[in-house]
């Protein structure tokens, strides 16, 4: 499996740590109730396809990045960082 | 049998090796099966079940049955595949899996008994009574199964990985691949071509066939040479392309020494990463057998293995060879043989409606009913349109048809396609993403439609590369119809033969539908029918038709078993290249590991580092002895040990405090500049991460450490928060874990030991201060920490000038009556001052557990503060840290129990995380988890360690046993 | 047809030609008291306990693709009571002992070989952690000792005492633990089910679940809609698909998992080992096989393949614990797709749909826990009650915080 790190190019997978879903980019207000934060840290769609999934780079460039691929096939679609995205400039 | 003038191996060069023993002669260029059949050495093996002998059935790396043990001093490989293994002077050989003789095998028994041991049978018995499984069954059992045995003694060899990529890989240099390879190389693309064989040509090596009016052969080489040639190509032979996987990755496996006389110049094997663009897979085709009565025995071979050692090797298999096939292809194996001179008894073939024009008998219609000879066959008998026959004959060429070799267009889930015309599965486009497959893999039989295909395949790859094809005139060459009527099995009286390797035969198909195994999938775990080294590539679609058959379904909708990686088996010792000993996992060591060992102490493993246990000095006859001493240092005088493992995390930026205020649970936009305070970093379910101390240096500047253990994941988890959370923060950070060597100076006399090296005398410099201080005029940074409650000070110096510190502190510290000390007495002098390492914070402790809860500030969010606020994770029913003390020894992970109650997990308090001799109490003290303990102290709890064979009492006290006002701390 | 040596040897002596069908094929009926979704070693046993222990007879398993296709023959095989967290150390103590009499339970040899199970560890710390756990152990009842490296010399000569990059300090053995046959459980319990009249139905999809005002009256599937009073959701990998079809997320990440098996060979390692840095564990298939494997992947995926990395590491990692299997040959490598919750512990529970019930999570321990997590999914089906073994694995834990985190890694699914 290769990813294709916008800053580094296409690397194998060897050289990227697996976070989990997109789900924990979207940390709950400190006083949301519990069921959000649930939702933010356990609660998984576990789609078998197309999903966002968060990865790092942690033997390159340290980017996190949020990858878009399939989980039925490996297929790869896209990979963005998380820095550059919407609202991770808050 | 060799036959004069045919084969390409080398007649002058000649190689003794031996098999069961025996010394046997044959030349550069053979297989061990080659030079067995050579040396007319039928009886190569026993099958895995019922022990019947074996002979040579194939000529490639799907043979089933001639599997061998080659000997090395001190080593043995099992399993081995005769037909792949070249030979070499010296090399020493067996069979496997027998008791006793090979021609004599004991377990023959088996064979016996084999009514009785049919598919599953061992589902169905042994079950009583129920001790005897494990006692009796069970072993018996097991001695009798497995194939070849493994030496006891570790795999020394070298073995080596490395990494390749291409624009297109070539898997396979029969006609198909060559002419990929070299429609590829022209165009300028970088090809790899690799070949399982030792010799490139594929199946062009084993025919009498004419390329452009010239033997195939010449064809091949001229090819050869001119990829060979060319910068951009790479040739792997034997090298087999093991398995397919994402993103263009495939495994490869080369065989670099394993044909030589063991050399330790050479690996073994190594084992390839190749990253390809797009991929050809021109692997070929196999030939199947076919299931007929007792098809089993010694010299029953495929036609296609009868063809390749006649030309390839020059060896005829048989003195009177039998041809039995469903297709005209076996025919030019006839016609081969005899014009070689071999005498060939009778062309059987199964389709009624056959040509029978040939310079030897034929029979239509023909059945093999019955074979004989115990150890080798001699003869056949079978019926015909015509009646019935006996033929004596020696070797029996089979063909049952070809079945493209799809294996590695599975690899990815990839399911083939049924062609009802050539009654075989082949390829499914786009299974494997940028590979395609041409010639007879993709069911192209003809060698004119592999070299065709071959080239449209290249041409397509190349247009993904934006290259284009050359025009090539393709050889002329034979392009015969593939013409063939399917023909799964024979019925007769006697056992007919599926998967030879594990011996499956027909009947256990057709029992294993009859008890409800009917899909595919039941049928080959009831059966274990494809499931032996061969990995089915002869059985499974004969067994499928079967299963089909006896399930009155069609052969598309019974399915088809996954082919999955490796494509041959691969050693594990070439898979786990650089595995082996302290390789396994990088080596750290700190600036003062020499000065360390030179002290005698003994290194342990901190994660990836080594630190030093203790120092041992003469007389010391435990290392208790030594611990006790190096505490004493501490307490009494000074002591020095190197920290330099702890990550330490350099973070600067306006935004810096607002972040480090976010990622502990304490505040640091207080700190002022110039103090170090103690931060407590919480995971997001706000369980404790990590704890350590962070300095502010600057207004914009801030030093942090983490624990040695959690220093890359608490660099990952800072990332993580940077980059989604607070991205345009002006903030930067990075791991300086290597930068800095780091020494504590711990004790009474710690002071008075700094000031001898420092370039001016410490001046106020109280408990949690931090600043710049030079020594010899270089640059170092002074923390004024302590983990062991006693004044102390860490140094900090650039990596470069460590050892040299670290040997004149410690020099230094011996005048004043002091010494290093290492990792053990580090652990006393923590646990007597109650501070925590990971033994406590285990990630399933919260701040709450440890007393620490005031240290989630109210007055600001964290990550972790809201899931630590849980139900769950809070109330007195959490086991809580506190010390426990006892004049009796104990030990960590022990348990803990109310007086009077049962011992037993529902009654159990807490137990045990850290424990130590403390020579400055004089008894036994530990850290402990307890149910509701700090509302507990006081009170005696019972310690129970099964697995010391402890129960003693203990009394809950204070986590800070020693100090705990810390008035030693600040003096 | 009852199973016995005898009817080995008479049925051999007359062509193993009177084998009856170990379960039957129906066609699934209308309705049903219970259906249970997911054919697998989980589901079966359900079904198993549900008509055995409760006297339900109407009940469908209903399985997609082929019985006992999913983790329950995929897996290393090994069977272990070997946990330290309340919660679960009874439930898996439970299902030991289940295991000890499931052979004579299902008349069906699932080849239950109690050879022992060591996990050597390579620290100070890791064997206080071993220790601890040992004496939990011990302390629900079971079995645990600590062999010191003397021991383990003599009874494994073959492992790298000395030159390894993790030098083994000691081991902690479980002499009761072992391994299985997979398919044979599956099978075993598939074949119990049906002989109590359970209609085990394959090539049988699940499309929806029917829920009509907070309760489930039944499934949609490939072969029809079937109503049902209760539904048992004990799909695996797979949980979160099914789960979605009644409009949930659970707290479950799919992983893949590869594990790995040799060519056959003679008798080399009797027991169950296990490495403590890194994962790795082997035992001996009684066909001969060493049967071995790692970690997950680490990467989200339902493809049941795996790749490359892992699988280097994998082998690494036995190299460097018992450098005499170098010449053995990997001959198979496959994957599972492992349900991995937020704290690596398991599932069982009604959810908030009446009749609805879930077992899932099982992360990677799934095998040993076939009979238990039967027993206990069919009391609580049956009862509405919740088996006080596994009164722990609630769904809603993960939101209250009363966490069974073994491993301590915390609220990452791929980490347990």
């Amino acid at each position: 499996m290769r990813l294709n790190c916008p800053l580094c190019g296409p690397r194998d997978r060897r050289e990227f740590y697996y976070f989990g879903s997109e789900d924990y980019l979207n940390r709950p207000a400190p006083d949301a109730l519990e069921e959000a934060w649930d939702e933010h840290l356990h609660l998984r769609a576990n789609p078998a396809g197309i999903t966002k999934d968060l990865w790092y780079h942690e033997g390159g460039c340290s980017s996190w990045l949020l990858v878009t691929r399939s989980t039925v096939t490996h297929e790869v679609h896209s990979v963005e960082r998380v820095a550059d995205r919407n609202g991770a400039q808050s | 049998m060799r036959i004069a003038g045919k084969g390409l191996i080398d007649r002058d060069t000649q190689v003794t090796f031996r098999f069961n023993g025996t010394s046997y002669m044959g030349h550069r260029g053979d297989t061990l099966a080659s030079a067995l059949l050579a040396n007319e050495v039928r009886l190569v093996g026993r099958s895995f079940k019922y022990h019947r002998p074996r002979g040579i059935l194939t000529a490639g790396s799907e043979e089933p049955n001639a599997l061998v043990e080659i000997l090395e001093d001190g080593q043995q490989t099992p399993n081995t595949r005769a037909t792949t293994q070249e030979i070499f002077d010296g090399l020493e050989t067996r069979s496997q899996n027998h008791l006793g003789p090979l021609g004599w095998d004991l377990l023959a028994i088996n064979d016996l008994a084999a009514p009785f041991l049919s598919a599953g049978f061992y589902y169905k018995t042994f079950m009583w009574p129920r001790a005897f499984w494990e006692k009796l069954y069970e072993p018996l059992i097991r001695r009798a199964a497995g194939l070849g045995r493994l030496s006891p003694n570790a795999d020394t060899a070298p073995y080596e990985k490395a990494w390749a990529a291409c624009d297109l890989l070539v898997i396979g240099s029969g006609p198909t691949g060559l002419m990929a390879a070299l429609t590829a190389a022209r165009a300028g693309a970088d090809v790899i071509l690799a070949d399982e064989d030792f010799r490139m040509g594929g199946s062009l090596l084993s025919t009498d066939m004419t390329l452009a009016d010239a033997p195939a052969l010449v064809w091949v080489e001229a090819t050869l040479a001119e990829l060979a040639s060319l910068p951009n190509v790479r040739l792997m032979p034997r090298t087999t392309i093991t398995g397919a996987y994402d993103g263009g990755s495939f495994g490869a496996l080369e065989r670099v020494g394993l044909h030589r006389a063991p050399d330790t110049h050479l690996p073994r094997e190594c084992f390839w990463r190749i990253t390809a663009k797009r991929a050809i897979l021109a692997s070929g085709a196999l030939e199947r057998p076919i299931a007929f009565p007792l098809n089993d025995r010694p010299g029953i071979m495929m036609a296609s293995a009868v063809q390749s050692y006649l030309n390839r090797y020059g060896v005829a298999p048989g003195r009177s060879v039998t041809i039995y096939a469903n297709n005209d292809g076996a025919r030019a194996t006839a016609r081969q043989l005899m014009a070689a001179g071999v005498r060939v008894a009778a062309i059987l073939d199964s389709r009624p409606d056959a040509p029978m024009a040939e310079d030897c008998p034929v029979y239509l219609g023909a059945e093999v009913l019955q074979t004989h000879g115990r150890h080798a066959l001699r003869a056949i008998e079978g019926r015909h349109t015509g009646g019935y026959f006996r033929l004596d004959t020696d070797c029996l060429a089979m063909s049952g048809g070809w079945n493209p070799s799809l294996h590695l267009t599975c690899h990815m889930n990839g399911r083939p396609r049924w062609s009802e015309d050539l009654a075989a599965f082949v390829p499914s486009e786009g299974a494997i993403p940028g590979l395609t497959a041409a010639g007879a893999a993709n069911g192209s039989f003809s060698t004119h439609g592999a070299l065709a295909t071959g080239y449209t395949a290249a041409a397509e790859a190349l247009k993904h590369l934006d290259l284009s094809a050359p025009d090539i005139a393709l050889p002329a060459t034979e392009d015969a119809p593939y013409r063939l009527a399917a023909l799964w099995q024979v019925k007769g009286k006697y056992r007919a033969w599926l998967d030879f390797a594990n011996d499956v035969t027909t009947k256990d198909i057709v029992q294993s539908a009859q008890e409800g195994y009917r899909s595919v999938e039941h049928m080959k775990r009831y059966t274990t029918q494809g499931m032996a080294p061969d990995q089915g590539k002869n059985s499974n679609l004969a067994a499928l038709a079967l299963l089909a058959d006896a399930t009155g379904r069609g052969i598309p909708e019974t399915g088809t078993t996954t082919f999955r990686p490796p494509f041959t088996p691969i050693s594990i010792a070439a898979l786990g290249a650089g595995g082996r000993g302290k390789t396994f996992a990088p080596q750290r060591f700190t600036t003062s590991d020499q000065a360390s060992r030179d002290r005698g102490a003994p290194m342990i493993e901190a994660g990836l580092w080594y630190r030093p246990s203790y120092f041992p000095k003469p007389g010391e006859t435990h290392w208790r002895d030594s611990c006790n001493r190096e505490v004493g240092y501490v307490r009494q005088a000074v002591g020095v040990a190197d920290v330099s493992t702890l990550g330490k995390i350099d973070i600067q930026g306006k935004d810096a405090a607002r972040f480090l205020d976010l990622v502990y649970s304490n505040t640091f936009s207080t700190l002022p500049i110039g103090r170090v305070r103690y931060g407590l970093m919480l995971r997001e379910d706000g369980l404790v991460l990590d704890d350590g101390t962070t300095a502010r240096l600057g207004e914009h500047h801030y030093l942090m450490t983490t624990t040695t253990a959690a220093a890359g994941l608490v660099m990952r988890h800072l990332d993580f928060i940077h980059q989604t959370y607070c991205a345009a923060w002006d903030l930067r950070f990075i791991s300086v874990t290597e930068s800095w060597a780091q020494f504590a100076i711990a004790g009474p006399k710690a002071r008075a030991l700094l000031n001898s090296v420092l370039d001016a005398p410490l001046g106020d410099f109280p408990f949690m201060a931090t600043g710049p201080v030079t020594l010899g005029g270089v640059q170092a940074r002074l923390f004024r920490i302590s983990f062991s409650g006693e004044q102390g000070y860490e140094i900090a110096v650039p990596t470069r000038y460590g050892e040299a510190l670290f040997r004149d502190l410690v020099a230094r510290a011996e005048t004043m009556g002091g010494g290093p000390y290492g990792m053990e007495a580090l652990n006393v002098l923590r646990i007597e001052k109650g501070f925590i390492t990971h033994a406590e914070i285990h990630g399933r402790t919260t701040a709450f557990d440890i007393g620490m809860e005031k240290m989630v500030a109210a007055k600001k969010d964290c990550i972790g503060k809201r899931m630590a606020a849980r139900e769950g994770l809070v109330g007195p029913e959490r086991e809580q840290l506190v010390g426990i003390r006892s004049k009796s020894e104990f030990g960590s992970g022990a348990h803990l129990f109310t007086l009077g109650t049962r011992i037993h997990r529902e009654t159990g308090q807490g137990y045990v995380t850290s424990m130590c001799f403390s020579p400055t109490l004089g008894e036994w003290i530990g850290l402990a988890f307890v149910k509701n303990g700090r509302a507990r102290q006081g009170e005696v709890l019972r310690l129970v360690d099964h697995m010391r064979d402890t129960d003693v009492q203990v009394t809950v006290c204070n986590p800070v046993f020693f100090d705990p006002e810390g008035g030693k701390l600040r003096a | 047809m009852r199973y016995s040596g005898l009817k080995v040897i008479t049925q051999g002596l007359f062509g193993n030609k009177g084998w009856k069908p170990a379960w039957r094929d129906p066609e699934p009926k209308a309705e049903y008291d219970a259906v249970i979704i997911g054919g697998g070693g989980h589901g079966l046993s359900t079904a198993y306990y549900l008509a055995k222990n409760h006297g339900l007879r109407n009940i469908a398993v209903l399985e997609k693709g082929y019985l006992g296709g999913g983790n329950v023959g995929r897996n290393t095989t090994i069977v272990r009571a070997n946990y330290f967290l309340p919660g679960n150390s009874e439930f898996y103590s439970h299902s030991l002992k289940l295991w000890e009499k499931l052979e004579t339970e299902l008349n069906y040899n699932v080849m239950h070989s109690q050879r022992g199970q060591v996990v050597l560890f390579h620290s100070d710390g890791q064997r206080d952690a071993a220790v601890r756990r040992a004496n939990a152990i011990v302390n629900q009842g079971d079995d645990a000792e600590i062999l010191d490296v003397p021991t383990l010399k003599e009874r494994f000569p073959f492992l790298d005492y000395e030159q390894t990059r993790f030098p083994i300090y000691g081991g902690m053995n479980q002499a009761r633990a072992g391994t299985a046959r997979h398919d044979a459980v599956a099978w075993g319990y598939a074949r119990g089910a049906d002989q109590m009249g359970v209609d085990l139905i394959q090539n049988c999809e699940v499309t929806g679940i029917d829920i009509e005002g907070g309760r489930v009256v039944g499934v949609q599937t490939t072969r029809g809609a079937i109503k049902a009073k209760k539904v048992g959701m004990v799909a695996a990998g797979r949980s979160g698909q099914v789960a979605a079809m009644a409009g949930m997320r659970l707290p479950v990440e799919s992983h893949i998992m590869q594990a790995y098996v040799t060519e056959g060979l003679k008798p080399c390692i009797d027991t169950v080992i296990s490495f403590g840095m890194g994962h790795f564990y082997i035992s001996q298939s009684d066909k001969g096989g060493l049967i071995f494997g790692g970690d997950i992947d680490f990467y989200a995926s339902y493809a049941a393949r795996g790749n490359l990395p892992m699988l280097e590491h994998v082998m690494e990692a036995g190299m460097t614990l018992m450098p005499m299997i170098g010449r053995a040959k990997v001959l198979r490598t496959w994957g599972g797709i492992m349900d991995m919750t937020p704290d690596g512990s398991p599932i069982i529970d009604k959810t908030h749909i009446e009749g609805l019930f879930v077992d899932a999570g099982w992360n990677y321990g799934g095998f040993k826990a076939t009979p238990a997590s039967g027993w206990c999914m069919a009391h609580l089906m049956a009862t509405g009650q919740t088996h006080e073994v596994a009164a722990k694995f609630r769904l809603d834990r993960f939101r209250t915080g009363h966490l069974l985190d073994e491993e301590g890694t915390g609220s990452q699914h791929n980490l347990h």
